[in-house]
């Protein structure tokens, strides 16, 4: 296996360093411009940032079913060049990943693919219908050795089940990631529910809808004694409740995605489906309020939601088309726009946010570790001083339902390394 | 005028004051044996229906034919929200057809709002109500005929030109949560200074309705002393089953709190008058004696829908005769 020196690397946004990455291995790290090996490739990192590689808990992949919209191939390209190393593929697929053949299948794809590592996200329920467990023991057991059980799309909205699941998951280590969604308060919902939606006659999906069931769940994680993830937190009184929750101890652990870092409500005024979302974009005081707690640590990861949608699917009116946007190649330029570059996170807060805790929340093992002597080499250098214009038809996903198409945003992704080997370089994919 | 009417909050008091005027204007063809003017002569109005409304497109129908636009009707009913591409292809083939001015009617909130700004077609596009969005020419005709009933005597419609209905009180009850003439009317009659109170069950006002610019009620007897015109919302009585929502207990008891009746009405000052848009649901929202009065203004607010859309017709066509839109 090749070895390659990072001249000049800034680790976690630090003084500048070389990395010597060996077999995989971070083997040195000495003085800027002091290290050097015989037949080792350089790769100028002068003036980049060094982050572990980034770990995504919610990424759908499409794959199987929905392979005009997103495969395993285009997803996990689309998220190395967004400077992951590690995805966690939803299980609402088709079918659903809700027995260890599937999340087998979806394992090994990604194997093939070999840009990111994947991890498959096991359904809670049998076909996300609520109604019966799922075989989580045979999917934890299986070759593609799942933790992270969701029926995301869905929520688990019947509090028997979702004690059940919370329980069953404990004998081997599982965590349980709640679409935290009251389904009768948002039958039809197709925005956040506030002044805009009453203006705009689009009906509301409010944020009590998503409280409920978080204050539900954290009650019942504490009371079984189980592990508890909120998937993507939308809204500041979400935040309340969970920042109550961990004053607790709770094991309660919380995501955000970037789109709810950084865009607001007022965007449904285009009626450009491109922007809607479950769960929807909210205020700028939810914003605030969520930058604040993944600041805080309040909420534990940034996730990425990306949920490629055919352009049938977006092109129509509002009623009529798909929620979801693409996440991964932009998420780490956003979370630097909303959170580094108004000074909440330092890089070292990016890393802890992006790579660590959503590592430890999906028990993988060799990702989301510190940068140091001894480590497995999954890196991305990320130049910060750099801005590019969002172009959808120049991303590697298959599909083009970005919400920041046409925005500059800051930061762009040089190089990403996985187990030593780049899976990008000069921001290609190799 | 902008380019397109998609919302009463398109319409500066000026653009509202000219639409009305018009629409006076217009409405003396009436009158005379032969209805017709020559204006439109060569411009095609296609009237794009995907939900049923037969008073609506017919209204517009007239109204383009009046002004001599060639008429298309194409009733795309029964495509349900899952079947929404359609929306797109149907744009593209009206477009393909040469289409001046397209008047849609759609079941989705912003269906007009995206037809105009995706770029599938260039002609004008005219919201004939979208979901439980809007319905700016109602609001438009609603507020011609306020004028005309409260701003001059019988038969002095001319003396009618040039007033906005300033300090007018209007309350508009019932099913504001669902319904697109009250946003619509809010609007408008907020731009043209009357005072707007609406007054529903709590249950039938959507989240924010605070922001609007008018006051709400939950108390219709309050608010009759008061009113120069009391708009009565259809109230579907499907919002009261389970399935529905179950916004209200019964159509009973709907009836008894926010039905206007003969009692009612005899709270209202002589000079108020009575507005629906239809179709009414007659004994739920409204009593036949209600409506059948003098008060009411019912089939006059059909006749001068008419003259309104031929004002709108009127404003947005002949201001761009040479194809590229203003």
């Amino acid at each position: 296996m090749s070895t390659y020196v990072l001249k000049g690397a800034r680790i976690l946004g630090a003084a500048a360093s070389d990395v010597l990455v060996e077999d995989g291995v971070i083997v040195a790290i000495g003085p800027a411009g002091a290290t050097s090996r015989a037949g080792a490739e350089v790769v100028d990192a002068d003036g980049l940032v060094a982050l572990p590689g980034l770990v995504d808990l919610h990424t759908h992949l499409r794959e199987p079913g929905r392979e005009d919209a997103e495969t395993v191939e285009t997803g996990t390209a689309a998220a190395a060049l967004g400077g992951f190393t590690a995805v966690h593929a939803m299980a609402n697929t088709d079918p659903v990943a809700d027995t260890a053949g599937v999340v087998e299948q979806v394992w090994r794809l990604g194997r093939e693919a070999g840009h990111c590592d994947v991890r498959p996200v096991g359904a809670v329920t049998v076909g996300l219908a609520g109604t019966q467990l799922a075989e989580l023991g045979a999917m934890a057991d299986s070759a593609a050795r799942v933790r992270v059980f969701s029926d995301d799309g869905n929520c688990v909205s019947d509090a028997v089940m979702m004690r059940r699941a919370l329980e069953y998951v404990k004998a081997f280590g599982g965590v349980v990631a709640q679409h935290a969604q009251e389904p009768r308060l948002t039958e039809g919902a197709q925005m956040n529910e506030g002044e805009l939606s009453g203006v705009l006659g689009l009906q509301g999906w409010p944020a009590v809808a998503e409280e409920a069931i978080i204050a539900r769940d954290v009650l019942l994680a504490a009371h079984v004694g189980s592990r508890l993830h909120v998937c993507h937190v939308s809204s500041a009184g979400s935040v309340d409740i969970l920042r109550w929750a961990k004053s607790k101890g709770w094991a309660v652990t919380a995501e955000v995605t970037p789109h709810h870092l950084l865009l607001t409500d007022d965007l449904a005024t285009t009626y450009d489906p491109v922007y809607k979302v479950n769960p929807p974009l909210r205020t700028a005081d939810d914003v605030t309020a969520l930058r604040e707690a993944l600041a805080d640590g309040t909420i534990d990861a940034v996730a990425t939601d990306h949920a490629p949608h055919s352009h049938e699917d977006k092109d129509c009116e509002w009623a009529a088309a798909a929620m979801g946007m693409l996440g991964l190649e932009t998420a780490l330029s956003v979370v630097q726009e909303a959170m580094v570059e108004t000074g909440l996170l330092d890089w070292a807060g990016v890393a802890d946010r992006m790579s660590t805790r959503p590592a430890r929340i999906g028990s993988l093992e060799a990702h989301g570790t510190a940068l140091e002597v001894g480590a497995v080499a999954n890196i991305v250098l990320v130049d910060p001083s750099a801005r590019r214009v969002v172009d959808p038809f120049a991303l590697a996903s298959r599909s083009r339902n970005t919400p920041f198409a046409g925005r500059t945003l800051p930061g762009v992704v040089v190089a990403t390394f996985l187990r030593g080997r780049p899976t990008v370089l000069d921001g290609k994919l190799q | 005028m902008k380019s397109h009417l998609l919302s009463a909050a398109d319409l500066t008091h000026e653009d509202a004051l000219l639409v009305l005027d018009t629409a006076e204007e217009l409405a003396r063809l009436a009158d005379r044996p032969i209805k017709k003017l020559p204006t439109l002569r060569g411009r095609t109005v296609v009237n794009l229906f995907f939900e049923d409304s037969t008073r609506t497109r017919i209204s517009f129908e007239a109204a383009a034919k009046r002004l001599s636009a060639d008429v298309i009707n194409f009733s795309a009913k029964g495509s349900s929200v899952a079947k929404g591409e359609s929306l797109k292809d149907t744009a593209l083939t009206l477009e393909a057809m040469g289409a001046d001015a397209v008047v849609v009617r759609h079941h989705a909130s912003g269906a007009p709002h995206r037809l105009a700004h995706s770029g599938w077609i260039r002609g004008a596009v005219v919201n004939a109500g979208d979901g439980t969005h809007e319905h700016p020419t109602q609001a438009l005709l609603d507020a011609f005929t306020m004028r005309r009933r409260l701003n001059a005597g019988p038969g002095e419609h001319q003396a009618t030109v040039g007033t906005d209905l300033a300090g007018r009180r209007v309350t508009i009850v019932g099913d504001v949560l669902h319904s697109r003439v009250a946003r619509s009317n809010v609007l408008l009659l907020h731009t043209l200074g009357a005072e707007v109170t609406l007054v529903a069950p709590p249950t039938l006002f959507p989240v924010g309705v605070d922001a609007w610019p008018c006051v709400t009620s939950y108390d219709l007897d309050g608010e009759l002393a008061k009113s120069d015109v009391v708009m009565m919302l259809r109230v579907q009585r499907e919002r009261m089953a389970p399935a529905g929502g179950g916004f209200f207990p019964s159509a009973r008891e709907y009836s008894r709190r926010y039905g206007l009746d003969g009692r009612r009405m005899a709270m209202l000052p002589d000079h108020a008058i009575v507005m629906h848009p239809g179709p009414m649901n007659r004994g739920m929202e409204i009593a036949a004696e209600v409506a059948d009065s003098a008060r009411s203004t019912i089939v006059e607010q059909v006749t001068n829908g008419v003259s309104v859309r031929m004002a709108v017709l009127y404003l947005l066509l002949s201001g761009a005769s040479e194809g590229e839109s203003a």
